[in-house]
């Protein structure tokens, strides 16, 4: 019937790949070499690599660490390696690196900037990490904004309480008096009491009150702030407040109340449509003629209200991102099941159109962490201005790259984390399976 | 049976301003409204009130008085008997030429880093996301700083050139030399605005260079609809891209050499160098920090943008037949193009308001000038950060004007 000669009966044992195609060898054929243009392009990039860390590497360790000024560096350098190129001198660091993060913050008061800073931290982690923290540190979180000042800036304990008992006054007052005469009315007057506490009372209870009871610690003036210190203050009072004002303008840009609606478009356009050093210019020059006469406030102060407005646009213009990419049906669900306004955006919408923009957001932050740095150009002396002071001093005159580069891991340090927080933060909230 | 009645007519009372829908909206509105304008008063208000103790209520006049002081880098003749009305366009026009430059080396790079990113090469891939991660975290400031330091004083001096043969480009610390474009045969200048602070100086010369280069492109554009056109009625393509390369080629070149176009090249005479164009070392480290800055974010868009294409797409169009270069051309790019373009623009205006950092290395842009030296000069705050918003203002509601536009254009025309 068959005139096969041979048929297999049992399976052949598996060989192994080739040894090209598995393997260390593998690997570096299909990622670094698998075409010709790939492998121009793999050997140029380790040619360049090459040629960056030979520059680099001995720049940074065959350095000098022990000098008082540049010229001492160079003598040094031609001491022990023959030339003056190629070697760093972080003796400035070494001198100065407490100038540039604290600027010129009194030295014995170095821990009230450091507990600041450790606070935050702490008063942050419930929000960041909202699974592995006690939700009862949300206490310290809204305490914070109220200790943070009285750290930073001493003085009587009495303003920063005083400023809080507004708040408490307030609340009271809408909780308590909502039975009595309505939810509206309740807000209203809590709204008012609140507002005349700080203008008319706090002032003169504050004052009273310090002078019976004198605690306090010791005043620090706000031109002594300076170097990362303020970048990080700036950044963290600008971040804190503009999100909700952000949410605000976003809400009121989507809103149908016509008036309202063309008051934030107006606001938001505006501030966008102009670089924030202008809005410096502002702060530093123009915002004492705005208020009434004789009204000066601290040029800190200044920066952080024109800061916090820039930050509260683009905060705005990204949330509405997220309010306009949420489907058409939520809205009409929680429309359906009666909510009324607030408690819609409260627990439908703003959920959801936050935990779309949270990319956005959070490039936002860095953005505005970064532009910090723009305040050396009106004179204050945060970490750029510090190093062009630095570098104008005749000891170390003509230094740039050191500093620079402490300046630059400062800064990619905080902003890098920011940024793989954020996408920590999207894998935890993703809920869609796909 | 009971009959039907009207429902009690609702009389209005004053408290359904506030509890009623229908009405709230209203109130809401009106008290907004006059809280804002009584803001707007307020501020206004004070700002007389201070300007007059201070003794200089808003005026413009200072514009016309003479600005006294120098504009080392400019398009325009200009000296320092000027007015600071003149100093200030001399300084928008620097503005737009950092802003041109940097979106055009900005978006080269950026579209360069963003393909390598997605590269299949490990190495190169690697190395592009270390560009962009070291670029998006430090602060523009600090690299336009530090790019200028390293263009000041990791230069050579003027001087080392002495006796040297130097090539058409030269770099020292006192800016960098180009060659200069020059015409032996030119057909002069035209003066517009005669004499006042706005005249503006236009080389027939380039004028007649971008006439012809238009009139080239069209008939080479005419060309390929013609050959697109055969290919719908025949089914052939004729060839058309050495008569489409002459039709661009040939005019521009027997144009230049009829104007006598040459090179001017710098040399050195004195301290300095003589001829060719002068960039200052404030416009090149400005130039090279913003567009190094914009084009991680540029790469970015690009990377974002091509990967928002399904795979999907690339082998549908591989299904119908189409080649690699056509499938890109015809289904990758436009795709991809509408992800990309509207942030791209947002990139631009970012660099454009961020050239105002220019202030820090001493280039003399709009905010040097008007925000700078004038304001300084005049004591005129509120009018010269006025008219610098304006002026910024204009620039952005320009380009999202050109934004808003282009999405109109492209957007998904849906059912």
């Amino acid at each position: 019937m068959s005139d096969i000669g041979f048929v297999r009966t049992e399976m052949l044992p598996e060989k192994d790949p080739p040894a090209s195609e598995v393997g260390v060898i593998g690997w570096v054929r299909h990622n670094l070499f698998s075409s010709w243009l790939n492998a121009i392009l793999t050997v140029l990039s380790i040619g360049a690599i090459y040629y960056v860390l030979s520059g680099v590497l001995p720049w940074i360790f065959q350095s000098v660490w022990n000098a008082d000024s540049l010229s001492e560096c160079r003598e040094i350098m031609k001491g022990t390696w023959e030339s003056t190129h190629g070697h760093a001198c972080w003796g400035v660091i070494r001198e100065r690196w407490l100038q540039l993060l604290f600027g010129f913050y009194p030295n014995h008061l170095y821990w009230r900037p450091i507990l600041a800073l450790v606070l935050l931290l702490a008063a942050l982690s419930p929000i960041l990490f909202s699974d592995k923290v006690s939700s009862k540190m949300l206490i310290l979180t809204t305490a914070y904004p109220f200790i943070m000042p009285f750290l930073m800036w001493g003085g009587t304990i009495w303003g920063p309480v005083c400023a809080a008992l507004g708040f408490v006054i307030g609340f009271l007052i809408i909780k308590h008096a909502a039975a009595a005469i309505g939810e509206l009315w309740a807000m209203i007057a809590g709204v008012v009491a609140a507002l005349i506490w700080w203008f008319i009372l706090a002032g003169p209870v504050a004052g009273a009150l310090s002078s019976v009871l004198p605690i306090g610690i010791e005043a620090v003036q706000s031109r002594q702030f300076g170097g990362f210190m303020l970048a990080i203050m700036l950044g963290v009072v600008a971040i804190g407040v503009s999100l909700p004002i952000g949410i605000v303008l976003a809400l009121g840009r989507q809103s149908d109340l016509i008036i309202v609606k063309y008051i934030c478009v107006g606001f938001i356009e505006f501030i966008r449509g102009v670089p924030l050093i202008t809005l410096l210019f502002v702060a530093s020059l123009l915002l004492n003629i705005f208020l009434p006469p004789g009204t000066n406030f601290d040029i800190i102060l200044r920066v952080m209200i024109m800061m916090t407005l820039f930050s509260a646009a683009y905060m705005a213009e990204v949330i509405r991102g997220g309010l306009a990419a949420l489907p058409r049906g939520q809205y009409e669900g929680a429309d359906s099941l009666g909510l009324n306004y607030w408690q819609a955006q409260r627990l439908i919408i703003m959920p959801q159109a936050l935990k779309i923009s949270i990319p956005g957001i959070v490039s936002t932050f860095i953005g505005i962490f970064k532009d910090t740095t723009l305040v050396s150009i009106i004179g204050l002396f945060d970490v750029i201005g510090l190093a062009s002071a630095i570098r104008a001093d005749t000891a170390w005159n003509g230094i740039y790259w050191e500093l620079f580069a402490f300046i630059a891991v400062l800064f990619f340090v905080v902003c890098f984390s920011m940024s793989r927080y954020s996408m920590y933060l999207e894998r935890k909230l993703k809920t869609d399976h796909r | 049976m009971s009959t039907l009645t009207d429902p009690p007519k609702e009389q209005f009372r004053l408290s359904m301003l506030l509890y009623d829908t229908r009405y709230r909206s209203a109130t809401i509105q009106v008290i907004a409204m006059f809280g804002f304008m009584l803001l707007a008063a307020w501020l206004i208000n004070n700002t007389i009130i201070n300007l007059n103790t201070l003794g200089k209520p808003v005026a413009f006049k200072f514009l016309g008085e003479t600005a006294g002081y120098d504009i080392n880098q400019r398009l325009l003749d200009y000296n320092n008997q000027d007015s600071h009305l003149r100093a200030a366009f001399l300084g928008l026009l620097n503005t737009l030429v950092i802003a041109f430059l940097g979106c055009i080396a900005a978006t080269v790079i950026g579209v360069l880093v963003g393909v390598l990113r997605l590269s299949s090469n490990w190495l190169v891939a690697r190395l592009m996301t270390i560009y962009v991660e070291m670029f998006r975290n430090v602060p523009v400031l600090l690299w336009i700083v530090l790019i200028f330091a390293i263009v000041t004083e990791a230069t050579p001096h003027p001087k080392v050139y002495r006796g040297v043969e130097t090539g058409a480009m030269v770099v020292t610390n006192r800016g960098t030399y180009i060659p200069e474009p020059l015409f032996s045969r030119s057909l002069g200048d035209i003066h517009l605005f005669g004499s006042s602070p706005l005249r503006f100086d236009v080389s027939l010369d380039l004028i007649a260079i971008l006439v012809v280069l238009g009139l080239s492109i069209f008939a080479s554009i005419k060309m390929r609809q013609r050959a697109d056109h055969i290919q719908e009625t025949t089914g052939d393509r004729p060839k058309t891209w050495h008569m489409r390369t002459a039709v661009i080629v040939l005019p521009i070149l027997v144009l230049l050499i009829a104007l006598g176009f040459h090179l001017g090249y710098p040399e050195l005479k004195g301290f300095n160098f003589q001829g060719g164009t002068h960039l200052r070392n404030s416009l090149i480290a400005l130039w090279l920090a913003l567009s190094l800055y914009t084009a991680a974010f540029i790469a970015e868009i690009v990377r974002a943008g091509i990967l928002a294409i399904s795979k999907g797409q690339t082998e549908a169009a591989s299904a119908l037949g189409l080649r690699p270069n056509r499938t890109m051309s015809l289904v990758i790019l436009p795709q991809a193009l509408r992800v990309i373009i509207p942030p791209l623009i947002s990139n631009y205006l970012n660099l454009t308001k961020n050239s105002s950092l220019a202030i820090a290395v001493g280039y003399m842009d709009i905010t040097g000038t008007l925000g700078g030296i004038t304001m300084n000069q005049t004591g005129r705050e509120l009018e010269c950060v006025l008219m610098l918003m304006l002026v910024y203002l204009g620039i952005s509601l320009t380009i999202s004007a050109i934004m808003n536009w282009y999405n109109e254009a492209v957007k998904l025309k849906e059912r």
